[in-house]
């Protein structure tokens, strides 16, 4: 069939806002467009790990240690349920993890700052699980049929991520005057990095148009960006702590808060590779994967002697 | 010593094993050889610290001095925690990670199996409860304990390394003293040398099975349970009690 009527039938699927599923024709850049993004994502499940599981045997009471064992279990599952919707698109997993090692995949910048205190571990779940909230809502809705199942599953425990994370905020918030610095000392450190997790302004996100005609995307980085500034300030004030932008204010006219302007510098820098803690992150997953090589060749050879026994004893 | 202070120790001893060796496989969270098991490994260290909070709750409870399972866990140094031996260990490789896990799984089902029928009535509870974990972490472990011993060379060699090396700390897990003497005469904890008898066959099939050697037994000193520990139980305590030994007394 000519290429241009399968193209205008997918648009009419899209625009219709039904899904598209696996088996389904699809552009190659459309299928190519959600493998990275897919990949992207998963990977920052992964790479999200880490940081998080660096204050675990460090968590102040065994209530808290518990707690965030179970979250970072959490994304390690949505890793995995990622990795399995980008296997529908037709890559291949190893594929994608090898892509990580190398460092030639990207994951969500912000897992690139280091956590220096227990209260990074609350400023996390507040602003970074927030903010991966705001986008993830929108991707429930993505045409995509695999990914948008994906995306509702993760929803749900993301939000109570969130709650969780704004509840150890607003705990050292209510303790001690030491407590109250640290709460605020990370919101200083993690503020501007969660506007970036947003992506690059939409005049410099040149992709996007065509995800939006395809509803991969139907908020752009910007508006995705202003709910999270709007969600977030109210909950700054709840908090009593101070987000460090001189510039942030309320504005009428627009019913949205104003706000300064990001060192997209930083930003370039640490998608470059160039954050302070890009190289330890992928090396982390480098050597794990390493290291267990010898592990997953023992279940492979393990599995192959097994079907070979049962073969001969048929 | 009068009975709650013997509950007290007992507590102590499977609590503390419970929370040690939980905060090793925590260690671990986000470094698994591959993705499923980081989940695995995750999971298991969540059901053994969250029953070290059932059993240093209910410890600070029959001591009967106001304490909290947080005032237990991160409040005592190293000569008060009663943790066998073998939750210490360093992860070291994957072989070591599961033959710790196997050995201590296949000790816990047996003695979960028993304390079901404790005439301590919140201990045969709770010990109904972890039965059904401690069950999925020895078939878990069981499971990667044949498919190393019997997969490649280099995991047969890696493995059998981490079995003799861990052998060391088997005694002490049969090693009877007066708290279980007296426990066992009141039927609140099992006798120890029926545990053994039981964890013998138990180890011995899945060693054989793995095409393992069974090391030879050894001597060792006491230890864990008389506060005699290893020397990396300081470092441990050093990275778990950090926060509420820089900030002493703040709500977290
Ligand atoms: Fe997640
Ligand atoms: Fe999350």
């Amino acid at each position: 069939m000519d290429i241009g009527i399968l193209e205008k039938g997918f648009q009419q699927h899209v625009d219709a806002e039904k899904k598209i599923e696996a088996k389904d024709w699809m552009p190659e850049k459309y299928r190519n467009t959600l493998i990275r993004q897919i990949s992207q994502h998963a990977h920052s499940e992964v790479v999200g790990m880490l940081p998080e599981a660096n204050w675990i045997t460090r968590a102040p009471s065994l209530r808290r240690k518990v707690a965030l064992l179970a979250k970072v279990q959490d994304e390690a599952g949505h890793g995995l349920y990622l990795y399995s919707a980008a296997e529908t698109l037709g890559a291949e997993r190893a594929d994608l993890v090898e892509a990580l090692n190398d460092g030639s995949a990207k994951y969500s910048s912000i897992f690139n700052y280091p956590t220096l205190t227990w209260a990074d571990i609350g400023a996390i779940g507040w602003l970074v699980d927030g903010a991966a909230i705001i986008n993830q809502v929108m991707l429930q809705r993505t045409s995509y049929g695999p990914y948008s199942r994906a995306m509702i599953r993760i929803c749900k425990e993301e939000s109570f991520h969130q709650r969780q994370g704004y509840e150890m905020m607003l705990t050292l918030c209510n303790g001690s005057p030491e407590q109250k610095a640290m709460a605020q000392d990370a919101l200083n450190r993690w503020w501007w990095p969660s506007l970036m997790m947003f992506g690059p302004t939409d005049k410099d996100s040149p992709n996007s148009a065509l995800s939006m005609k395809w509803k991969i995307k139907r908020k752009s980085n910007d508006e995705l960006r202003q709910d999270f500034v709007d969600n977030s300030v109210p909950q700054a004030k709840i908090l009593g702590i101070t987000i460090p932008d001189p510039d942030l204010k309320w504005n009428e006219e627009r019913g949205h808060y104003d706000f300064g302007t990001i060192d997209w510098e930083e930003f370039y820098n640490v998608i470059k590779g160039n954050g302070p803690c890009n190289r330890q992150r992928v090396e982390a997953r480098k050597t794990a994967w390493e290291k267990g090589r010898w592990v997953r060749d023992a279940a492979v050879a393990y599995a192959d002697k097994k079907k070979n026994k049962e073969k001969d004893a048929a | 010593m009068k009975q709650q202070e013997v509950l007290f120790q007992y507590l102590l001893r499977l609590g503390d094993t419970n929370l040690i060796l939980g905060h090793r496989l925590s260690e671990l969270c986000g470094h698994g050889p591959v993705l499923e098991e980081d989940i695995a490994l995750t999971n298991i260290a969540l059901d053994l610290i969250g029953q070290s909070r059932i059993l240093l709750s209910y410890a600070a409870k029959a001591e009967g001095q106001g304490r909290t399972e947080d005032d237990l866990a991160y409040l005592r140094d190293v000569g008060q925690f009663r943790n066998l031996l073998l939750a210490e260990v360093p992860n070291g490789d994957f072989a070591v990670t599961i033959c710790r896990l196997f050995l201590y799984s296949a000790y816990t089902c047996e003695l979960l199996t028993l304390l079901c029928d404790s005439k301590d009535e919140y201990l045969a509870g709770y010990a109904a409860k972890a039965l059904k974990e401690a069950t999925y972490h020895l078939r878990h472990s069981t499971n990667w304990m044949v498919r190393l011993g019997d997969g490649t060379a280099e995991s047969h060699h890696r493995l059998q390394t981490a079995l003799n090396r861990l052998w060391m700390y088997i005694p002490e897990l049969f090693d009877g003293d007066a708290i279980d003497v007296q426990l066992q005469e009141t039927g609140i904890a099992p006798d120890p040398n029926v545990l053994k008898e039981k964890w013998n066959t138990r180890v011995n099939a899945v060693l054989a099975e793995a095409t393992l050697n069974r090391p030879p037994d050894q001597w060792m000193g006491k230890g864990g349970r008389d506060g005699i520990h290893t020397e990396h139980l300081g470092f441990i305590l050093a990275e778990l009690q950090y926060l509420q030994r820089a900030y002493p007394g703040n709500q977290w």
